[in-house]
């Protein structure tokens, strides 16, 4: 296997850029994308996509040809890649495999979603294709309503105070104040957050990730071109790995784990060859504030009912035994869908670079993002070390 | 509308197993699902037998829909959940006759015939199981 | 027409959850409500409709009934209501039960389309076509908002599995007999939400003259008076006409009782004299007779004479009894009443 770094980040802030069609926001991130790299178009030699909805959406499939007409890199091998929510992460999986593989030297990994120009309702129905559309969607049920399901069973299981779950929201907002690419960039209260509209009980509005647009891209490249390009910090994609667990949620036995992101975490800690303490700073993937909770148990940072005691007890802060998206997470940040799992690992490389001035962690060499699709169908984990 | 979900053929293809509630039994591992696929999801055995569920069971967790999906998005709130079934079996499904305010977990739940989205003024009717609170 | 060895073994009714008060319909159009019908109808809820309600009260039926569903030879149902102006409920009530070979179509005659599917199961019966069949009663009516009969017109279902008599009837029918004329006094023309009504004319040139006839046709053919029934259940738009005419006929307010359930649930137009039936089934003795008269606008009525067999001791209690639906409410105001009704216009 061909060791694997990343040489170019760049991506779009989120927002609904009601400007900005699903083409230009891909063509934006890669551009971004390739400056940071200092490479240019002829290099990349194969494009991966993650994307959930363009099709429903946007009445757009095909993103791959799309992309390389649109960005002027006719020829090039470019697929879309969906796994739900996942889609971002999957995308960079592959990118990172087609050049372990030794076939590529240099990849582009693309994560886009365009969810603003569909109406809330027809974003709730696509949402929904997430999970099983015979018999989970027919049901009415929203994807904020199946995360309900299991915030609902895991208050009562563990004897949890909702207030002490929704704190995570108020974490990844105080993070995004300093995070120019984030959608939201204002610190909130743990009131305002309790206060906030029902969406699905028990959850509330602002507990849930934004809807929003985005692109963001990531350039993979081998040992040969990394040394060509002599860039000054080295980040090297250790471990790589993605999961599937049963799709539904009453088809599982156990209602408040992610076995996805179990077997994944595994998969990636061993080809890292590292254990999970070795990790000095985490994105995960809280579409809502109790997978927030639940992912930092999966991961293994917590046992199973314990996660959120590692929000109250602040020990997921910059400073904290285990900080955690310390750029806003999908809840400030943003979740532009089939984009998120780009966006996590590019803050994770802004921090592993040294520049995310006040949100920096000292000394984070090794980082660990977690992207999820469904309520956990698929769950990516990527592990990126600094080397110099 | 969701105009692929929507299809004819689709709501038929699936009406006997929303209509009788018709799980597998997989004869390799014996678990038992809702609903009947070929091929049984934990073990991977093709020899899934189709059963005729339990109609009772309790609620095991719910929530209360406050923002629908387009094609429901008239009917709220309603109240989605998973009943445990009898047989250990689990189902989603939205809860019924019954007020937002009352549900809890526990709730003994019966199976009942209903219908869950109509395709606009004139298109057809798709029917489903839901479960209400049970009469004794 | 005297029917042989042809019996009930299976009944069950349902009746939805929610009720509207008289008086609050009266409060929105401005009438008095001391002066309404009936003290509360039944609304069908926001996901039922005529065929949901019939399956509830044909599994009822079934559960009591106790035969395999491959004897099951018919299913006919009977509304005025139907989901579709074309797509029989019959077929769906079929997949439901999880049968193809069967005859199973829609009936319509008004309030009488639930007795009229009884009437041709007894006849599919007694033939030797079928082993059993299922006959069904199913309304959501459709009540005009402002009309007189937006006060009564309800929603509920009675199920009835109809078999060669055996070891297990619940009840054998004696007889059967019909009366039907040409007789305007309710319609829904093709295309129309609401039906009309022709105010007094429904009274005596319609429900009463039908009923008489019916009754007494019946009761002459089979040489029995009103003394030699212990129930009598007739179509009940209102209290007022049931009771009317069955003094008419001869027969008391005791005999009356447990069929006239309009009081409580208003009229649930096919499914009515059914329910009514069906709760004398839940309430009754073995040995005792029972007079069944339908009617239905257009006009016409149905009557059947049954007597209540052993089986129903050990059957009555397999399934919920139509008080176990009855007592089973809870109430909206007519803004919600329009909502399930869809009388609110959309889009």
């Amino acid at each position: 296997m061909e060791k694997v770094y990343v040489c170019g980040v760049g991506a779009t802030p989120i927002s609904e850029h009601w400007e900005f069609s699903l083409r230009d926001l891909m063509v934006e991130a890669a551009s971004r994308a390739l400056n940071d790299s200092k490479l240019s178009k002829k290099d990349i030699e194969a494009v991966y996509i993650g994307n959930m909805s363009s099709g429903v959406l946007q009445g757009q499939e095909h993103l791959g040809s799309l992309f390389t007409t649109w960005f002027g890199i006719p020829g090039v091998s470019a697929q879309k890649c969906e796994a739900a929510c996942a889609s971002g992460g999957v995308a960079f999986h592959q990118a990172f495999l087609a050049v372990a593989s030794g076939v590529y030297d240099c990849v582009l990994a693309l994560g886009v979603e365009k969810m603003s120009d569909a109406n809330t309702y027809d974003v709730t129905s696509a949402l929904i294709m997430a999970d099983d559309q015979d018999y989970v969607a027919f049901t009415g049920v929203s994807f904020v309503g199946l995360n309900a399901l299991i915030y609902r069973r895991y208050m009562e299981k563990f004897n949890v105070k909702q207030e002490d779950i929704a704190l995570f929201a108020v974490h990844d907002h105080k993070y995004a104040v300093n995070n120019p690419l984030a959608q939201y960039r204002k610190a909130i209260t743990i009131d305002t957050v309790l206060n906030s509209p029902v969406v699905a009980d028990p959850i509330r509005l602002l507990e849930c990730a934004p809807i929003g647009d985005g692109a963001a891209a990531i350039l993979l490249c081998s040992e040969d071109l990394v040394k060509k390009i002599e860039k000054d910090n080295v980040i090297e994609v250790v471990g790589s790995a993605a999961a599937t667990d049963i799709l539904s949620l009453h088809n599982r036995k156990d209602l408040v784990t992610l076995n996805a992101t179990k077997i994944a975490v595994r998969k990636a800690l061993q080809m890292a060859n590292i254990e999970i303490k070795d990790v000095d700073i985490v994105e995960l993937h809280d579409a809502f504030t109790i997978l927030g909770v639940i992912h930092l148990e999966d991961l293994g940072f917590a046992k199973k009912g314990e996660g959120w005691k590692l929000v109250k007890e602040g020990e997921i802060e910059k400073d904290g035994k285990i900080p955690v998206n310390m750029m806003g997470g999908l809840k400030a940040r943003g979740h532009p869908v089939g984009a998120t799992g780009i966006y996590e690992i590019i803050d994770l490389v802004t921090q592993l670079r040294g520049e995310a001035g006040k949100n920096q962690v000292d000394d984070a060499e090794i980082g660990l993002a977690q992207n999820v699709g469904g309520v956990g169908g698929t769950v990516t984990v990527n592990i990126l070390k600094r080397i110099r | 509308m969701n105009v692929f979900a929507s299809s004819v053929s689709r709501v038929w293809r699936e009406q006997k197993y929303k209509y009788r509630l018709l799980g597998g039994e997989c004869k390799g591992c014996g678990t038992r699902f809702y609903p009947y696929r070929r091929h049984c999801y934990i073990c991977g055995s093709e020899d899934v037998k189709i059963i005729e569920l339990p109609r009772k069971g309790r609620l095991i967790t719910y929530t209360i829909i406050y923002s629908p999906p387009s094609d429901f998005h008239l009917q709220q709130p309603y109240i989605v959940g998973i009943v445990e079934l009898d047989d250990g079996t689990r189902v989603l499904a939205q809860v019924t006759d019954i007020h937002p305010e009352e549900v809890k977990n526990g709730l003994r739940v019966e199976a009942v015939f209903r219908k869950y989205r109509e395709q606009g003024e004139d298109g057809i009717i798709e029917y489903g199981i839901k479960f209400r609170p049970s009469l004794k | 027409m005297k029917v042989s060895d042809v019996s009930i073994v299976g009944y069950g009714a349902y009746i939805p959850m929610y009720r509207i008060k008289d008086a609050e319909i009266a409060r929105v159009w401005g009438r008095d409500p001391k002066r309404v019908p009936i003290e509360e109808k039944s609304v069908p809820g926001p996901d039922e409709d005529s065929l949901t309600i019939a399956v509830e009260a044909t599994l009822n039926a079934l559960k009591r009934a106790k035969i395999p569903k491959e004897k099951i030879g018919a299913i006919l149902v009977g509304s005025e209501s139907p989901p579709y102006a074309v797509k029989p409920s019959a077929t769906v009530l079929a997949e439901v039960i999880g049968v193809n070979r069967i005859v199973a179509v829609d009936m319509e005659f008004a309030c009488r389309a639930g007795t009229t599917a009884i009437q041709s199961i007894i006849g599919m019966v007694s033939s030797g076509m079928i082993e059993a069949g299922i006959a069904i009663g199913t309304d959501t009516a459709q009540g005009r908002p402002g009309d007189e009969l937006e006060f009564t017109a309800a929603a509920g279902a009675a199920s009835f599995v109809i078999s060669k008599k055996g070891s297990e009837d619940i009840a054998v029918f004696e007889g059967s007999f019909s009366y039907i004329t040409d007789t305007p006094d309710f319609w829904r023309r093709e295309g129309q939400r609401f039906p009309r009504h022709a105010y007094r004319f429904t009274g005596e040139p319609a429900y009463f003259r039908h009923i008489y006839n019916a009754a007494k046709g019946l009761m002459e053919e089979l040489g029995l008076r009103p003394s030699d029934f212990s129930h009598v259940v007739f179509h009940q738009p209102n209290v007022k006409f049931p009771l009317r005419i069955a003094s008419r006929l001869g027969f008391s307010k005791e005999q009356l009782k447990h069929g006239l359930l309009s009081g409580y649930v208003g009229n649930t137009y096919a499914a009515a004299s059914l329910i009514g039936l069906a709760n004398v089934l839940d309430n009754s003795s073995v040995g005792e007779r029972i007079l069944v008269v339908s009617f239905g606008s257009g006009a016409g009525s149905d009557a059947f004479s049954l007597v209540v067999e052993d089986g129903i001791e050990a059957k009555r209690d397999l399934a919920p009894k139509v008080f176990d639906y009855i007592n089973r409410k809870k109430y909206v105001d007519y803004s919600f009443y329009s909502k399930f009704r869809k009388n609110i216009a959309i889009r």
